[in-house]
């Protein structure tokens, strides 16, 4: 796998000063800022340097925003090195101590005192670690993201809405309008779709990407022009579960300026959740080969191809004996078939491991008795039917039975 | 390599798709729409009709028939033959135009054809010579004018009246002042005008004299009527809706009999046979009006036996027994046509109750037979309205004409879906109200108790209470129906709601039916229920709407004026335009108020109409076990959700005392949710199941029992193919998130290759509600091949669109006109013919019609009024 090695900055130091704090003790070191080696050695001395040597740890570090961003792979190690200005400040904290939800933007300058805490840190015991994936903690929810800028002239946006298995709707209208477009025979006022409305507190709305009077232009990467609005309301419900529209903003004073670097927030640094997200789905795109490889039990957020074939999106059989399973794809020619796939709505799949994860929507409980439901799919042939109906009413997914 | 290889295998297949499917329309059943102008040939023994959309539509004998549309929709107001090439007559018409103030008639002397009558709108009437270039004859009429015409001999000139009279002038040298007869038919109190007078000689006795119009204005002002007088014979013809125009064939060794009247009115076109006693209709081989009550749904059947075909075809003639026995009198032309290879019956079901069965096997749309359901039920008709009876003593004579009678007695009444079983002869329909009745062709007429059965499709759900229309009372007693189907058993729905699936399997002598509320299971050899099942959703309120709760009562009160008083005709209309102008105003203003904007939000399982039952299959298949088929019932709802129930019948000798039973199997719900509508099982070649009986009577392949089966699903949105009888996703081909249509009509269809006898695919006949015909092909689900076809905005054709099993489909052009259209290079059926036009100029006279059935016109015609090109 190919690194997206930093090229330390023109910087004189070559020194990095590392200053580590795990509970109320500090430890002070250096690290070459050219040679920081891999993740896993750095892991080992931070265990070393805090004489705690069997303790799994969160590491998190301070960015220059003061932003806490966790670190947990080769990456984000380098970037954390690469960034620092001059001193690393890093935060360890126990993995089964570890808070929720601290890592983000105005993180540290908001709790002083916070401790350290990802989720997406790397199980011990899985030494093999994944190869790509840089920040994104499993357990986040997806809401939506700015893919393909790399692609895309800059007045234009593709915003990707992730509807799935959540209560809110996507909240947002459409119209018919005109636009101006340049052509060869001068301005030529030409039909367009235009977003009219968005519903306070829908997903439209919160994600900040779009606004009303930003013309639609492609709805799952499919022009719209020639189309007529019902047409297009009806393609955007189809594509409901997992929507990209292209759009051009109408205030075109907020658009994204290359980096030039797909990796990392890039310079949409202003909002750091939202660019870590558009970071990752370029991931996601551009790593075709690095998918194979990926571990069966990470549940890929961002799976290769996702744009043409939706796997994502199955249907519920329910056989006499009550018994409710999504329908599961024969094994066909299609060749991501076999790759590990997002599951929206229900994760009732006759679970191949029992560490099969289970909370990528989000909606079920906690992880436990996601987990313990799969273990009684995989082990009893004839499951609790009430189980199964209480999980499924809790998913969302209407079936009365 | 492997680029290369594929690159062929699409090359060749992109042959085959030539080879199979091809887009045409081919012809237009019915009546056309808006009929403006009426046209005859004595020479080529043609018929024109004109339309307000600039169609000229010809007609000869049964299969003869060409279309001419203007380039712009320009209304038709004359039609002409023009025979033997006259053109001067057109320059004088508009060169004596020029010079007088305003002409409302222009007649050519029979005899003299140097001669014309030219009459002025104020009454003056002036003999033209247009060889001496000088009028030979002034005649003064003192009331407006309405028409001239000369009498065969030339000898005198009729005028009509504005004020209903109408005079005969003698025709001399001398001008004269006084009218040699003048006469006001309907006179005392003051008439309409008479719109056009002939007058016709017969071989021996009275000459016949017929006009339109003259109705006493106070009390019959409203009939639109043609008066018929020969000798003491006087009838006032009295038509169904305005009178565009009419003529008068005549045979016999000179051609001078008059044998027949035909009349254009604004609905329908009528012959009536002056050569028989009564003056009995001639009926018409086509040109039939489909809307004389108004279509609400249609069924078609391909390639019927025979057996079922003769007897459908002896109960309608029973039914035409009042019709003359004349041959049709318009016989020109050449139907070229070969024999159409199958028998086909178009059923349409309409307002009234009525269901109408239509050979649909070749060009004429050829009325068969017409079932009546109403007889069934209690309903406030009046069973003695029968619209050809004449009243003794009646001033004036008048006799109903026609069958365009668009005015329901009830709604409730309108049927909604159709399943004809060709081999058994079992037919069910269902209703506006939720009635469901089953039917059995019997040859002769018979007293029938009908068993109703009523079905509770709510099921104990709670908080729901129906809203809509009640449900129809059932005849206790014993009817008498007429030779054809008659009903045997009725299963009523409760709530009374509209039937919205409807499917049939006369093998396990099974019907299912559906509503917005649920679906249910009816064994008509035991006649009782075998499943009901509720489909409602806790929030699916709407469906307790019915859909005629508000229409109703305008749609009721309309009707009664209409039947009652028949005369506000012009002032309601008035007033019905005006209403629409200010509904219009209003919708305009909200619109300027709010754009029309759509709103985006993911499909729930909260949204309303989530259990209405969209589509019913039978299927024997493999539903548990793959080693083992069972008949089974599967449903699919407007909710994306697929029941699956497998049957277990008895015996054969067990069939009428041991019980049906069905038991749910499984359930699919699609996550994208859209409506279900359609369900197919292909068998182990990927071929879909055949009809029932089908194998039975040797007109179809046994299906392939050994291979797996695989379940298609249609929903609007997407095709899904799935295993059996563990119910995998196997294959799918979404549409809605591709192009953003959506699927509106679906059906299987057999296509043949023109190149090979031997060679032809199963596909799928898709319409979406873009208007554009789809084939998908099974069981792959790809798209093969697609045509735009109805405009998107013509949303009554999108929804009228039916499909026959060999490609080919029909829509309502208008409400009373069938487009034909074909998708299948083989099964092509348009017209082919040839009219001889008598030599003359030396010009080429022969027209055949082009391969699509459209020839323009050229030197035969002459098309005045607002002419273009």
């Amino acid at each position: 796998m190919n690194k997206n090695h930093r090229v330390p900055s023109s910087r004189s130091l070559n020194a990095v000063e590392v200053k580590s704090k795990f509970g109320a003790e500090f430890r002070r070191f250096s690290l070459e800022r050219s040679k920081p080696g891999r993740f896993d050695e750095f892991y080992g001395l931070l265990q070393h340097v805090h004489r705690i040597p069997n303790v799994e740890l969160l590491v998190g570090y301070a960015d220059v925003h003061g932003d806490l961003l966790p670190i947990n792979n080769d990456d984000n190690y380098h970037k954390a090195i690469s960034t620092a200005n001059p001193l690393l400040r890093l935060f360890l904290q126990r993995k089964e101590e570890a808070d929720h939800g601290t890592f983000g933007t105005d993180s540290l300058t908001r709790k002083k005192n916070t401790v350290l805490s990802a989720v997406l840190l790397r199980p011990d015991h899985n030494k093999k670690k994944p190869p790509v994936i840089i920040s994104l903690p499993k357990d986040f929810r997806p809401v939506s993201s700015i893919i393909d800028v790399d692609i895309l002239p800059e007045t234009h946006r593709r915003v990707r809405l992730y509807k799935h298995g959540q209560e809110k709707p996507l909240g947002f209208y459409i119209r018919d309008g005109s636009s101006v477009r340049v052509t060869p025979q001068g301005l030529e006022k030409v039909p367009g779709i235009f977003i009219s409305r968005l519903v306070p507190g829908g997903l439209a709305e919160s994600t900040g990407l779009l606004a009303v009077n930003d013309e639609v232009l492609e709805v799952n990467g499919i022009e719209v022009a020639g189309k007529s609005l019902d047409q297009v309301t009806d393609m955007m419900i189809a594509n409901s579960h997992n929507l990209i529209i292209t759009v051009k903003p109408a205030n075109q004073r907020n658009n994204i300026v290359r980096s030039g670097v797909g990796g990392g927030g890039g310079a949409a640094s202003g909002s750091s959740g939202r660019s870590s997200d558009s970071g990752a789905s370029y991931y996601g795109y551009s790593s075709h080969s690095a998918a194979a490889s990926i571990p069966p039990h990470i549940i890929q957020n961002f799976p290769v191809g996702e744009l043409e074939s939706d796997e994502d999106e199955e249907d519920l059989v329910i056989e006499a004996g009550g018994e409710a399973e999504p329908i599961r794809h024969v094994a066909s020619n299609h060749s991501m078939s076999s790759l590990p796939r997002y599951e929206p709505h229900l994760n009732l799949r006759t679970a191949t491991t029992s560490t099969f994860s289970i909370n990528t929507n989000g909606t079920l409980p906690t992880s436990g008795s996601s987990s313990s439901l799969s273990n009684i799919k995989a082990t009893t042939p004839s499951p609790d039917r009430a189980m199964e109906r209480g999980s499924l009413e809790e998913d969302g997914t209407v079936i009365t039975l | 390599m492997k680029r290369f290889r594929r690159h062929g295998q699409e090359s060749q297949r992109d042959r085959l798709k030539q080879e199979l499917f091809a887009f045409n329309k081919t012809v237009e059943h019915g009546f056309p729409h808006q009929p403006s102008a009426l046209g005859y040939s004595p020479s080529l023994k043609l018929l024109a009709i004109g339309t307000r959309s600039g169609a000229i539509k010809l007609y000869g004998a049964p299969g003869v028939e060409f279309m001419g549309l203007h380039d712009e929709n320009a209304a038709v107001t004359q039609v002409h033959f023009m025979p033997h090439q006259r053109k001067k007559t057109t320059f004088h018409l508009f060169s004596l135009k020029q010079e007088a103030e305003h002409v409302e008639a222009l007649q050519e002397n029979p005899v003299d054809p140097d001669q014309v009558i030219i009459g002025y709108g104020r009454g003056l009437m002036v003999i033209w010579d247009l060889e001496k270039k000088l009028a030979i004859q002034h005649i003064p009429a003192t009331q407006q004018l309405e028409s001239v015409c000369w009498t065969e001999d030339g000898k005198y000139i009729l005028s009509s009246h504005s004020d209903g009279s109408y005079c005969r002038w003698m025709v001399g040298g001398q001008d004269t002042n006084e009218e040699e007869k003048s006469d006001i038919p309907y006179g005392h109190f003051p008439c309409k005008a008479i719109s056009k007078i002939v007058q016709l000689p017969t071989e021996e006795g009275p000459p016949f004299l017929l006009f339109s119009g003259g109705m006493p204005r106070a009390s019959y002002g409203d009939r639109h009527c043609i008066t018929v007088i020969h000798g003491k014979k006087h009838v006032a013809l009295d038509f169904t809706s305005r009178i565009i125009d009419f003529f008068v064939i005549r045979d016999g060794p000179e051609h001078t009999e008059p044998s027949a009247l035909v009349v254009l009115v604004e609905e329908e076109l009528i012959v009536i046979d002056l050569q028989t006693e009564g003056w009995p209709i001639i009926q018409t081989p086509y040109l039939v009006p489909l809307h004389s009550s108004a279509i609400t749904c249609s069924h078609h059947v391909s390639t019927i036996p025979l057996k079922l075909w003769e007897r459908i075809f002896a109960a309608g003639k029973h039914q035409n027994a009042h019709y003359s026995k004349k041959p049709w009198p318009v016989t020109g032309g050449q139907n070229l046509a070969p024999d159409p290879p199958q028998r086909d019956l178009l059923l349409t079901g309409h307002e009234d109750g009525t269901v109408r069965f239509w050979d649909a096997s070749g060009v004429c749309l050829y009325p068969m037979y017409k079932l009546s359901t109403a007889g069934v039920f209690h309903t406030d008709a009046d069973p003695n309205d029968n619209m050809n009876q004449v009243t003794e003593g009646e001033w004036p004579p008048f006799r109903k004409v026609g069958c365009f009678d668009p005015y329901s007695d009830d709604p409730r009444l309108g049927i909604q879906k159709i399943h004809l079983c060709k081999y058994s002869g079992y037919l069910t329909v269902a209703g506006t109200a939720g009635q469901i009745l089953m039917l059995e062709l019997n040859d002769e007429a018979a007293e029938q108790t009908v068993e109703a059965k009523v079905v509770d499709l709510l099921q104990g759900q709670e908080g729901f209470r129906w809203k809509g229309h009640t449900q129809l009372d059932i005849q206790e007693d014993p009817v008498m129906f007429p030779a054809g189907f008659q009903p045997f058993a009725v299963v009523q729905c409760q709530p009374p709601a509209v039937v919205t699936a409807l499917t049939l399997h006369s093998e396990w002598k099974l019907i299912a039916f559906g509503t917005s509320h649920g679906f249910g299971l009816y064994d008509y050899q035991q006649k009782n229920s075998v499943l009901i099942k509720c489909t409602l959703n806790p929030s699916d309120q709407l469906a307790m709407e019915g859909p005629l709760s508000r229409v109703k009562s305008i749609k009721k009160s309309l009707r009664q004026s209409f039947r009652r008083i028949r005369r506000s005709r012009v002032s309601l209309r008035k007033q019905h335009l005006q209403e629409a102008n200010a509904r219009l105003e209003a919708e305009l203003a909200e619109m300027e108020l709010a754009p029309v904007q759509r709103k985006i939000e993911a499909r729930s399982s909260d949204d309303s109409f989530t259990g209405l039952v969209r589509t019913l299959y039978f299927a024997d298949t493999f539903l548990s076990d793959s080693s083992h088929n069972t008949p089974s019932l599967w449903a699919g709802t407007n909710g994306g959700c697929v029941f699956a129930y497998m049957l277990r019948l008895p015996s054969v000798e067990h069939r009428a005392d041991e019980p049906v039973t069905a038991q749910l199997s499984k359930e699919i719900q699609l996550m994208h949710r859209a409506p279900v509508v359609g369900i197919v099982v292909l068998d182990g070649h990927g071929a879909p199941l055949p009809e029932p009986l089908e194998v039975a009577h040797d007109l179809a392949r046994a299906p392939d029992m050994q291979g797996s089966h695989h379940l298609l699903v249609v929903s609007e949105e997407q095709f899904k193919v799935f295993t059996l009888p563990k119910v995998s996703a196997k294959m799918k081909l979404k549409l809605t998130a591709v192009d953003g249509s959506r699927v509106r009509r679906v059906g299987m269809a057999w296509f043949g290759s023109s190149r090979t006898e031997d060679y032809g695919e199963s596909g799928l006949l898709v319409l979406t509600n873009q208007g554009d015909v789809h084939v998908v092909s099974l069981p792959h689900v790809k798209m093969q091949v697609h045509y735009p076809c109805i405009r998107r905005e013509d949303v009554s054709g999108i929804a009228s669109c039916v499909f026959t099993k060999h490609g080919q489909g029909f829509y309502l052009i208008s409400p009373s006109e069938f487009e034909r259209f074909s998708l299948s290079t083989r099964c092509v059926v348009e017209p082919r013919c040839l009219v001889e036009a008598p030599l003359h100029s030396g010009c080429s006279n022969q027209h055949q019609s082009q391969p699509d059935g459209h020839a323009l016109l050229n030197d035969e015609s002459e098309y005045k009024g607002r002419r273009i090109s």
